[in-house]
């Protein structure tokens, strides 16, 4: 396919290291985005990295130690992970996990608390013990997403913002153009990587696509003294230590919201930096004076399911859909490989990856929303 | 796995969130004299109605440059809480006349977050403001809220900016006048409109020398009738000049050299360019604001619950463009101050990076890296500060930016050669004061939140190894992890 053009819907970091992947076989990659690269969850998530329940993890763990390289573009990825348990019942959990990875052949050591002392100096005794994943990872979202944009610049591709798509042209079965309110792009192929605002662009070529979206929420606090290993949650918290230092963390309650085809009204965050900020003073008590200095929210997209949504239709056949639900930043190395064979050997070269497909979805009822509770507050 | 719906997601928010401890018709937060004002007017008709100001602020937060930007030339004396407290009370008699009218007032309290449900929320039970003292934060809700935050310094960076001695005229004017509690003696100041001139005779007043002003414009810029004032105290202003560098040791700032090659000795340096409208809770909450030059900013528009009131509502319009005074002396400093100059003190970011839209030092700069700057950045769209300060680092830092917001959308804007009022303002956060974990947390949490909190949706098909789908231990995970929205 090389010489032929795609265009990518959608600006993420989904969508942009599928062209990065696209552009480095040769493919002519356009890039759409409604805003700026990487504005939406892409770039306000927790830079997990660890993906272990998806086909795409072998991929991801691969992928990421050599993602600076290949991109030539910092994105601060760091190794392993430790979660420590701060009530009986996060030990009982981790301590599952952890039997299930050793079973997978993930590496993974259980740690008492004074193990977990000694690998988190920010950690106190009031913990039950920890969970070291030496596998996995975490690394910079925004700073990776700028890297994926420049690098498939560099090999050629365009990005262009500020330029919502707004729909199709489409013969012979496939789609021939994307449209925006300023300039019609013909393609060979198209990929459509616009999370929260898939299901209304989708269903302009006529395909149901179950997503629903959510609000959820992240505190940062000023930098705290650094740790060996910045990949430390757990409490039912999610996040790292950044290189600069700072504790980045969220959980806790989402919101499901309504967002339209121009995607998120707003992202406000709320009094939950509270609960944050309390769960984060008990996992690491010894940073607890240090100062929150932001809070933010973001929204993300999730199936039914919670597993991503990575396939090619049949009806257009060149247009690939890819929804990461929830966990699209860490896998991203791997999706964008995936995406890539889909569009050009539609095939996926290096993992089975029917679970990601649609046809799952062909018995899911009408008001699949409605059963899970997934409806925005009345 | 056969899952049973039970029409809720248990992790989903709503009716586990904390309560408001206490509802007020009116909250007025800001005990200057428009809050105070405004306190009084609601009471005397009728409403509850509380007041709250975040001075005095304690020692270590005025370090870190809040509400105005001290630079350090505190005395031990602003240590001491009780003495502060006093100082306020003695320094605004109103403030004694608010609480015999009724109307309840707590000092020491910070407003840090305002929250009403709006685009992408409706969860909030209530209208809620995030109060917080010494000792612990709390969320009072309100029927209207009244912004009384008045106005913070605008900061400039040059040469030894960066070092104690370089503050704000507000920050001054707040040591000299409220707290008695300014360390240094022999000030420069920067600017000449009526600002720094209103400063320079408060330093007078005060006992203080005043080793001149500097003026980057060709002539004074502020009312006659002050400048005049400044000539009979024998003041020199130095007119078409700007600081090239401040020199220090170990107290900080000892000398300034300007453009014109004279060096003048000082142990104080007063930016004294202009006041900016504290809008960061109006702007944390997406609350409409528009930029007003003659006004000293961006300034809230106001809504239903939210009014704002005094400097925070804007500067009063004497037909002096504070915007385009403030972009002459960036433009004229970036001119003559080394591309190395720190513009971001919490970050160290120099505005040679700031413009190469480089990465920290902690990281490596790859010839790829090296090889994109604005300039590259452009030709993609639009220059956004909230998309640099990712990149660069610069507003990310302790301060929230309260030192280098505006100056970073200045410099954006006059390398992109665009009108400052097309850059995006950086957006404000909530806390929109730095507060520590521990007082932040909600340690009173109901326990339906802890009930309902997963570390992420808790969805149970979502992080069950792909190998064990189908298998019994998908069965296993979901007993032992989940209690979400499946029986």
């Amino acid at each position: 396919m090389s010489g032929s053009e795609v265009v990518i819907v959608g600006g993420g970091v989904t969508g942009l290291s599928a062209g990065w992947w696209l552009a480095r076989s040769g493919v002519k990659v356009t890039v759409l985005d409604k805003f700026i690269v990487g504005w939406e969850a892409s770039g306000r998530n927790g830079g997990g990295a660890s993906h272990y329940s998806s086909p795409l993890f072998d991929e991801e763990q691969r992928l990421w130690p050599q993602m600076d390289d290949l991109l030539g573009y910092p994105t601060e990825h760091q190794k392993e992970r430790i979660l420590i348990a701060m009530t009986e019942r996060q030990w009982e959990q981790y301590r599952f996990v952890a039997e299930r990875h050793r079973r997978l052949d993930h590496p993974v050591e259980v740690l008492d608390v004074k193990q977990v002392q000694d690998a988190v100096p920010l950690a106190g005794d009031n913990c039950f013990g920890g969970v070291h994943y030496k596998f996995g990872g975490h690394a910079n979202p925004q700073r990776s997403v700028q890297a994926y944009a420049w690098a498939l610049q560099d090999l050629g591709g365009t990005i262009i913002q500020h330029n919502p798509v707004t729909g199709f042209e489409t013969a012979g079965g496939k789609v021939t153009a994307v449209k925006t309110a300023s300039a019609t792009y013909g393609c060979d192929a198209v990929v459509v990587a616009a999370g929260p605002q898939i299901p209304h662009l989708m269903a302009q070529l006529g395909v149901t696509i179950p997503l629903a979206s959510a609000r959820a929420e992240m505190i940062v606090t000023e930098p705290a003294p650094m740790m060996p290993l910045g990949g430390v949650d757990g409490h039912k918290l999610y996040g790292r230590q950044t290189l600069r230092g700072n504790l980045a963390y969220g959980g806790g309650p989402h919101e499901w919201i309504d967002v339209d085809e121009t995607g998120p009204a707003a992202r406000p965050s709320t009094p939950l930096a509270r609960n944050l900020a309390r769960r984060l003073a008990e996992l690491l008590p010894k940073a607890a004076h240090l100062n929150v200095i932001r809070s933010w929210a973001g929204v993300i997209e999730n199936s039914p399911d919670g597993r991503p949504i990575i396939d090619r239709l049949t009806s257009p056949d060149n247009v690939v859909v890819a929804s990461m639900s929830g966990v699209g930043f860490g896998l991203s190395p791997a999706s964008g490989h995936a995406i890539r064979d889909l569009v050009i050997d539609e095939a996926c070269s290096f993992a089975d990856i029917s679970i990601l497909g649609l046809s799952r979805f062909a018995g899911l009822e009408a008001d699949w929303r409605e059963q899970r509770g997934w409806m925005p507050i009345a | 796995m056969e899952l049973n719906f039970t029409g809720t997601d248990l992790c989903a928010v709503g009716g586990t969130r904390s309560a408001a401890e206490a509802n007020y018709d009116v909250v007025v937060v800001g005990a200057g004299p428009s809050g105070i004002a405004a306190a009084l007017e609601a009471k005397q008709a009728g409403a509850s109605v509380l007041l709250v100001d975040e001075n005095p602020v304690s020692g270590a937060l005025m370090g870190n440059d809040v509400p105005l930007y001290f630079g350090g030339r505190m005395t031990a004396a602003t240590q001491h809480s009780e003495r502060m407290l006093e100082a306020v009370f003695m320094s605004m008699p109103a403030l004694e006349e608010a609480m015999e009218a009724g109307v309840e007032l707590l000092l020491g309290t910070c407003a840090w977050g305002v929250y009403r449900n709006g685009p992408g929320v409706q969860s909030l039970p209530e209208r809620v403001v995030g109060l917080a003292d010494a000792e612990r934060s709390w969320l009072v809700g309100f029927g209207r809220i009244v912004l009384a935050t008045g106005a913070r310094d605008l900061a400039l960076a040059f040469p030894g900016w960066n070092q104690p001695g370089v503050m704000g005229a507000g920050a001054l004017q707040m040591l000299l006048t409220r707290y008695d509690a300014f360390a240094g003696r022999r000030i420069l100041i920067l600017g000449s409109h009526d600002l720094a001139l209103e400063t320079a005779l408060i330093a007078v007043e005060h006992g203080l020398e005043v080793a001149g002003l500097v003026e980057v414009r060709a002539a004074p810029q502020g009312s006659a009738d002050l400048v005049a004032r400044l000539g009979a105290a024998g003041i020199a202003i130095h007119c078409s000049a700007v600081i090239v560098s401040a020199k220090g040791g170990i107290d900080g700032v000892e000398a300034a050299t300007l453009t014109t090659g004279e060096i003048i000795a000082c142990d104080t340096i007063c930016v004294a360019v202009g006041l900016v409208p504290s809008i960061e809770l109006v702007d944390a909450m997406h609350g409409p604001r528009e930029l007003d030059g003659k006004r000293g900013g961006y300034v809230p528009r106001g809504e239903e619950y939210v009014s704002a009131v005094g400097d925070c509502a804007g500067l009063a319009d004497s037909g002096f463009d504070h915007v385009e005074y403030r972009m002459d002396w960036v433009r004229a400093l970036a001119s003559v101050c080394a591309p190395d100059t720190i513009i971001c003190q919490c970050e160290d970011v120099t505005r040679a990076d700031l413009i190469g839209v480089q990465p920290p030092n902690y990281l490596t700069r790859p010839p790829a890296m090296c090889a994109r700057s604005l300039e590259t950045l452009l030709e993609d769209g639009p220059a956004n500060p909230d998309q640099i300060k990712r990149l660069t680092r610069a507003g990310m830092g302790v301060c929230q930016g309260r030192r280098c917001r505006d100056q970073v959308a200045m410099l954006l804007a006059i390398e992109a050669g665009q009108p400052f009022g097309t850059i995006p303002l950086a957006s404000h956060r909530a806390p929109v004061r730095p507060l520590p974990m521990k007082i932040l947390a909600d340690w009173n949490e109901p326990a339906e939140m802890e009930a309902a909190w997963d570390v992420w949706f808790g969805i149970p098909t979502q992080w069950v190894p792909v190998q064990d789908i189908g298998t019994p231990y998908e069965d296993e995970h979901r007993g032992m992890l989940y209690t979400g929205m499946y029986e």
